[in-house]
């Protein structure tokens, strides 16, 4: 297991947002977490990646414990993500986008780039290299020049996607990756995802779009009111009477 | 060779502190670009000033040596101020940075070893013209190299978006604080060259409207790359000399031409002069290379 979530709660005043969620997401895998709207996800994810610390319970990453801590702790770790409501660097070109992301890989000491050595020209070139392929990967490489405020919506999920894959994480959290998208852009984001994940990355994601996630996640874990219905494959998951009641109502149960 | 000395016994000083400004408008640039809004760099500057000064006059301590100490100590002010205040954000960050310049005010108008309201009064003057501009090309240079470093690249991240850049691993609180004290030590040492050029230092110039000076030189020259600020420092301070030749005299007038100036700028460069010389690439069309990542 990459990833464990145990008992996991998060109150915001009143709210409880998470009311003990756990789960496990094994490694390599394409892990699905769906439910109704407000059922916690995305701040199970905002836990996950320390945007927010949860008020109790644990995570554990490889066997270590991480919850509480920051974000910036947690991506160096190797967990990476993208947001629901696109977080961009907007007047960065797509390139630029990119190049930030990799902070975590880039050194880019200043000495050498004070006094213009080569050096630092030669692993410019390789990080610049390195950022197309991102961008090629995520299939927007032609917007490259582009400022990041000037791409369409779908365009920019994918630019977050990108952005994201430049620190190479272990652990890549999506929150609705092809929300708004049309349905070429959700074929493609989908084979990125099953490639990302055939070459050992695991991938916890978000969405909405049901054929998407039955036809991409190995597992699927499903909230509801910041509580797990439960967890399992596509095909037990969509057939689990409770979830059908979750997204339904009872009278169809 | 006449013209120019005649220049020079005219707008000396002028062109001197057109060299200060800039470096203090660099100094607010720096913590700027880190998307930190802060009022704070006149602050630093009168505490380099004053640092400087004291040491030059009353402990005979050599110029270099006394501006250097007094950058020094600016930049370690400006740590122990980072710290905490850096957990503000926009508004917020700015009345905690204006209200430190009001105290960093009422203290050297209090204390003895700083002249009191009458100042320090009768310091060496050490600082020559090519020092300053000397300092400002070091300075310039160095801050649009380290837009292509690590920590240039984080400044940039922090700016366009927080949460997003401490997801992608970056320290937020250290870069943040690393640009405000760079800030501190740019400003202490604008502030030292400036107490030993001008002979005598007064708590009243490093106050309020000076801080929202350096701010104005920022946005009217554009914080989208170092040389805007420069460019707003100089157009700005020498603007009223301009105006005086053109026969606007001084007073309200004056006022009204400065305001009217930055209206017009506000209005239609909205990312500052520099956008005249950035506005006509043309807009990108496959891959342009309108991109600082094109560079280095």
């Amino acid at each position: 297991m990459l990833l464990q979530v145990k008992d996991v709660t998060r109150t915001f005043g009143g709210v409880r947002a998470l009311d003990g969620v756990s789960l496990d997401v094994e490694k390599g895998g394409v892990h699905g977490l769906i439910g109704p709207n407000g059922a916690g996800k995305t701040t199970l994810i905002n836990v996950l990646s320390g945007i927010t610390a949860p008020s109790s319970g644990t995570v554990m990453l490889d066997g270590i414990a991480v919850h509480g801590l920051p974000a910036h702790r947690l991506a160096a770790m190797g967990v990476a993500r993208t947001f629901q409501n696109i977080r961009l660097f907007p007047a960065m070109t797509c390139l630029e986008n990119v190049m930030a992301g990799q902070y975590l890989v880039a050194s880019r000491p200043f000495f050498p780039r004070l006094f213009c050595l080569p050096s630092a020209r030669r692993q410019e070139k390789e990080y610049r290299e390195q950022a197309m392929q991102c961008l090629q990967r995520a299939g927007i490489e032609a917007r490259a020049g582009f400022p990041a405020k000037a791409l369409s919506y779908g365009e920019r999920r994918r630019l977050e996607i990108a952005r994201a894959l430049a620190s190479r994480p272990r652990l890549l959290l999506l929150d609705e990756p092809v929300a708004g998208m049309r349905q070429k852009g959700v074929q493609q984001v989908g084979s990125l995802i099953q490639s990302l994940a055939e070459e050992g990355m695991t991938i916890l994601l978000i969405e909405h779009n049901m054929t998407f996630v039955m036809g991409l996640c190995s597992r699927i874990t499903v909230l509801n009111f910041g509580r797990t219905l439960t967890t399992g494959n596509p095909e037990q998951v969509s057939h689990h009477p409770e979830v059908v009641e979750a997204y339904l109502g009872v009278n169809h149960a | 060779m006449d013209a120019l000395n005649q220049f020079f016994a005219i707008y000396g000083s002028l062109v001197n502190f057109m060299g200060i400004n800039a470096l203090l408008a660099l100094s607010l640039y720096l913590t700027l670009s880190a998307g930190q809004l802060s009022l704070g760099s006149a602050a630093f500057a009168a505490i380099g000033g004053y640092t400087a000064g004291i040491l030059t006059m009353k402990f005979g301590v050599p110029f270099l040596l006394s501006i250097a100490a007094g950058s020094i100590f600016s930049g370690m002010v400006g740590l122990v101020i980072g710290l905490p205040v850096l957990r503000l954000r926009g508004v917020f960050l700015a009345i905690a940075t204006l209200s430190f310049g009001e105290v960093v005010r009422i203290v050297v108008l209090n204390l003895d070893i700083t002249g009191g309201a009458q100042g320090l009064v009768g310091i060496p003057n050490f600082t020559t013209t090519w020092g300053i501009y000397l300092t400002l090309a070091v300075a310039g240079y160095g801050i649009a190299r380290l837009r292509h470093s690590r920590a240039g690249w984080c400044f940039e991240s922090i700016r366009e978006d927080e949460t997003a850049a401490s997801a992608m691993g970056i320290n937020t609180t250290y870069y943040k604080t690393l640009a405000f004290t760079l800030g501190a030590i740019l400003a202490g040492l604008a502030g030292g060259l400036y107490a030993h050029l001008n002979y005598i230092i007064t708590p009243r110039e490093f106050g309020f409207s000076f801080a929202v000076d350096l701010l104005i030189y920022n946005i009217v020259g554009g914080i989208r790359i170092w040389y805007g600020p420069v460019l707003g420092a100089f157009l700005l301070t020498a603007l009223p000399e301009i105006l005086r030749g053109t026969g606007v005299a001084a007073g309200p007038m004056r006022m009204a031409a400065n305001g009217l100036i930055l209206l017009l700028v506000i209005l239609f460069l909205p990312n500052g002069l520099v956008s005249i010389f950035t506005r006509n690439r043309k807009p990108p069309a496959g891959i342009s290379p309108v991109s600082v990542a094109e560079e280095v």
